[in-house]
């Protein structure tokens, strides 16, 4: 009876909330690998893995990099730099080249929504969404729900609230998707422009004022505001973003005792979360960290060797 | 239901690790710098029977851990199913010790062929030595038992079934003629 | 090529009479058994009383096309269509973009002056009429409403007209200008044609690449609102009243613009409006089940009660015709990811098999309902000749089987291009044969049709089979 029956991971809507402590259980077990002498396990020896990441992102790769390395896969980048090339154009090609080489996972990150599962219809292996446009991150939302089981021993019945641009946000959408899976409650807040139309359909609570979001919550994830969002309009400053939105030590009091602080980073200092805040006591932003590399092992470990086509 | 043929009851199987015990200790002259690893499942359980009977048997403690070594199988591609991975528990330096590897059925080695792969990846031990309660034959690796409960000759479509009161409720060891799910 | 039925094989190229077919022509107001007969490419008679028998039809052998069991109704009219040429001919052409039209039972097209060069002056209009000698349906070209559709001056739309635009647009993109808007009423009254409005507000549309709702909000994609349209149709509507003129608003996709319209209508406004096949169809839930890159078009697919909406306007009159936006795309350009593809799809050869499926069987129009907004509807917005069985009129006919239930295969098409989101859909109610003055146009003679010009063939692509794997839930 296959746990966790799918050959690719395309996002968190839609998995049960067994599927999801799967994960969770499985990825327990790979953070203990992490703290052995040798921190290798062979389990995915002979396997190639692609990581092909359109959007340039460091840290996500590095992580899905230390993950596939410590599972002894041999890894191969394709970082294709997004100035002289036609949209469109490159992907196809990249595609048949992937085709031919005979690659047994893709991981990919992509600036367009629904690349990876355009992925899945022209590839034979499994593919993995490292976060496609503001669709999904699914394994960015596994590895939150791991920090925060982590810390309280559940998920259902915390009260999590999503703070920032909801609007662009992948890490939003799957975390929205993994927590309500695992019967918690959420609540997003951002300002008006940046709350994406019928959010409440979604089974979320929709609020503009900080200070009433906040109220009784146990966990704050705050998203990193881009820059561009003011550039292009969407925000008239980021100081006025700050004062109504940032999180501060003075908004802290309104959360529950024992409260969590979490972030995706990379943090903007002083615009969405102080630095007295983000390197307090009870923000668990280095954890996640940690908890990722262990999150992404136990998603290769999971989807490797699957033959049939379910998608998750 | 199927038909099983009893090989040990409980009493047995206690006489069984208590012989298994004295013999470590016999042949290592004590306990000193012993440790004792079991393979998940019930080779766990069992590792921690026997390392109590070796503490108490030289009065000192002998440490135990447990080791699950689905990372380290050699049928990862074939096998499509992903089974629950239990605890790798091992909260001990290994090195210059001598392990004493516990399993409850040595039948093809490759399960223990696996768990010593994993073991040097912890340390390098002075020596490995491999305490099973069954060994039902049928090699298919150059691997031996060094302290063997009982030897139970099989054909391949019969299968040992090792009970453990702490999984089982019960302390057994059966054998039966038809095949049953791979464990 | 579908296999020829028996009938098809003895099929007169040029018939006498049309024979045992149920006549609906809405224009007419006529909906019962008749025989139609044919001389000189004319329509010569309509016969109701004396019908001939199965036997008398069989006397006249091989000049008598046998229409038992099928609806005999005037050629459909399709007032947006993008024919490609000149400037994209690989992917259609007047030739084949035409045959498309056959075989969707069309036998009049107006054509999008979007080419490369666009048809914004007279040599580009006489061009497309030049091509159009060789084409499987009249050939109606719109010419631009200004120069270079950059929406800044007007062009020379007496030239068009007298060169043979039948309607100015600047289809693809609308005049944001609103002053520009109102000099082309004021000019085009001079020539009694309507302007066609592509209704988006560019600004509000920007960087969208579906309906904005919650679909869009779940995929996380860029969203064009409603009001993207609405806002353009208010405003024209409001020039119309201001400025006078005519107006048509191109493939109307919103339930808002729609009640714009229909309250202009109340007012005896001079505006029309038509909706595409797919608008009335599909929804925008469809691209979260498959990304599949032939769902973007422009309007977006919209919401379900966008969908309902339009439907409502098709029955209480406020839609006057049905128009595909046949809008075709190479290969390399459509299949990629969603937001790399260009906008539209192509949809001659599915309308009718769509109409007759989703309108019809479900119950929302009428057989004679459905006919009218492919015929009567269309040919009265333009001021087209057409649309009509009308004796002394060139017989532009079109014969269909209500009841046939056939597989849409849009590699099987006619069309050069492929970019159809409905392929593989199963549909009841096909074009059987389609006449143009008096002649079997379609099924087509043969494959290869050699023409002045040089054989303009279609090599058949073949699609390698793609699993069309569902998402898991």
């Amino acid at each position: 009876m296959k746990k966790f029956p799918y050959k690719h991971l395309l996002g968190l809507e839609g998995l049960t909330r067994e599927e999801i402590e799967f994960v969770l259980d499985t990825a327990v077990t790979f953070k203990e690998v992490l703290e052995r002498p040798i921190k290798k396990v062979p389990t995915l020896r002979g396997l190639t893995i692609v990581n092909l990441f359109y959007e340039a992102s460091t840290r996500t790769r590095i992580s899905f990099e230390l993950a596939q390395k410590r599972l002894s896969a041999d890894t191969v980048n394709f970082t294709p730099s997004s100035s002289s090339v036609k949209k469109g154009e490159t992907l196809r090609d990249t595609v048949r080249n992937l085709e031919a080489m005979k690659i047994d996972m893709v991981v990919v990150r992509h600036a367009s929504s629904g690349v990876p599962y355009f992925l899945t219809q022209c590839l034979e292996s499994s593919i993995i969404n490292a976060g496609d446009g503001a669709h999904e991150h699914p394994t960015q939302g596994l590895l939150d729900l791991y920090t925060i089981r982590e810390k309280y021993g559940k998920v259902e019945g915390l009260r999590v609230v999503i703070v920032g641009d909801i609007k662009h946000s992948r890490v939003a959408r799957s975390n929205i998707w993994g927590l309500k899976a695992m019967g918690a409650s959420v609540a997003v807040c951002g300002p008006s422009t940046l709350l994406p139309v019928e959010m409440e359909k979604m089974g979320v609570e929709v609020y503009t004022d900080l200070n009433k979001a906040l109220w009784g919550a146990d966990v704050v994830n705050v998203l990193r505001l881009q820059l561009e969002r003011m550039e292009r309009g969407f925000l008239p400053t980021l100081r006025e973003y700050s004062r109504l939105f940032g999180i501060t030590k003075e908004r802290l009091a309104l959360l529950n005792k024992n409260y969590t602080i979490m972030h995706p980073g990379p943090i903007n200092r002083g615009v969405e979360i102080t630095p007295e805040v983000a390197d307090s006591p009870e923000s668990v932003i280095l954890a996640q960290v940690t908890n990722g590399v262990a999150v992404r092992m136990a998603v290769l470990y999971l989807l490797s060797g699957q033959q049939e086509e379910a998608v998750a | 239901m199927q038909k099983e043929t009893p090989v040990l009851d409980e009493r047995q199987l206690g006489r069984v690790l208590a012989r298994i015990s004295h013999e470590i200790s016999e042949r290592n002259a004590g306990a000193k710098n012993l440790v004792v690893v079991g393979i998940q499942t019930r080779g766990a359980h069992l590792a921690r029977r026997m390392a109590k009977l070796l503490s108490e048997l030289e009065g000192l403690k002998v440490p135990v851990g447990e080791m699950d070594i689905t990372f380290y199988r050699d049928d990862i591609e074939t096998r499509p199913d992903r089974p629950v991975v239990k605890k790798t528990h091992i909260p001990f330096s290994i090195d210059e010790k001598i392990v004493i590897l516990v399993d409850d059925v040595l039948f093809t080695g490759r399960t223990v062929r696996a768990a010593l792969d994993e073991l040097i990846d912890f340390g390098r031990p002075r020596a490995v030595q491999l305490a099973v309660l069954v060994d039902r034959g049928h090699r298919e690796l150059p691997i031996r038992a060094d302290y063997v409960g009982k030897n139970i000759p099989t054909s391949q479509s019969q299968e040992v079934i090792v009970r453990v009161k702490e999984a089982d409720r019960q302390d057994s060891v059966s054998l039966t003629d038809k095949k049953r799910a791979r464990r | 090529m579908p296999k020829k039925s028996k009938k098809e094989e003895a099929l007169p190229r040029t018939p006498a009479v049309i024979a045992g077919g149920r006549i609906i022509d809405p224009a007419s107001g006529i909906d019962r058994p008749g025989d139609v007969y044919l001389e000189d490419g004319k329509i010569a008679r309509l016969e109701f009383s004396k019908l001939l028998s199965k036997k008398s039809i069989q006397s006249f052998g091989s000049k008598a096309l046998d229409a038992s069991g099928l609806v005999v109704s005037p050629g459909f009219i399709d007032l947006h269509v993008h024919l490609r040429e000149p400037g994209r001919e690989d992917e259609e052409t007047i030739v084949s973009g035409t045959k498309a039209a056959a075989a969707g039972g069309f036998t009049s097209v107006c054509c999008m002056p979007n080419t490369d060069p666009p048809l914004d002056n007279q040599e580009n209009i006489r061009f497309v009429l030049e091509q159009a000698r060789f084409a499987y349906a009249r050939v109606y070209p719109t010419g631009c409403i200004t120069q270079g559709r950059k929406g800044e001056k007007i062009a020379e739309i007496g030239d068009l007209y007298s060169a043979g635009a039948v309607a100015v647009t600047d289809d693809g993109s609308p005049v944001m200008d609103a002053s520009v808007m109102r000099l082309a009423f004021e000019y085009s009254k001079m020539f009694g044609i309507p302007v066609v409005q592509h209704a988006e507000d560019m600004s509000l549309s920007h960087g969208g690449l579906m309906h904005e709702g919650f679909v869009s909000t779940v995929l996380g994609m860029r969203g064009i609102p409603a009001a993207a349209e609405e806002v353009i149709v208010a405003r024209d509507l409001k020039l119309l009243e201001s400025f006078g003129g005519r107006l048509h608003v191109a493939h109307l996709s919103t339930a808002g613009a729609l009640e714009l319209v229909r309250e202009a209508k109340k007012k005896k406004l001079p505006v029309t409006c038509e909706v595409t096949p797919h608008h009335l169809t599909l929804t925008d839930e469809e691209i979260k089940k498959s990304f599949n890159p032939n769902l973007r078009v422009n309007p977006p697919v919209r919401s379900k009660k966008d969908v309902e909406a339009l439907r409502e306007g098709l029955i209480d009159g406020t839609i006057d015709a049905i128009a595909t936006d046949h809008a075709p795309h190479s290969r390399e350009e459509k299949e990629v990811e969603f937001d790399a593809a260009p906008n539209g799809m192509i949809g001659l050869e599915t309308a009718f098999g769509i109409v007759m499926t989703e309108l019809v069987a479900k119950g929302y129009l009428s057989l004679a309902q459905a006919v009218e907004k492919l015929t009567a509807g269309p040919a009265k917005v333009f001021g087209l000749p057409g649309g009509q069985l009308k004796v002394g009129r060139p017989a532009d006919i079109t014969i269909f089987d209500p009841g046939q239930s056939w597989t849409y295969r849009a590699s099987e098409g006619f069309s050069k291009s492929i970019n159809s989101p409905f392929d593989g859909w199963s549909f009841k109610g096909k074009v059987v044969s389609t006449l143009l003055n008096g002649k079997v146009v379609y099924p087509f003679e043969s494959k290869l049709e050699v023409t002045p010009l040089g054989p303009q063939d279609k090599i058949k692509l073949q699609v390698a089979g793609k699993k069309t794997s569902k998402r898991k839930k």
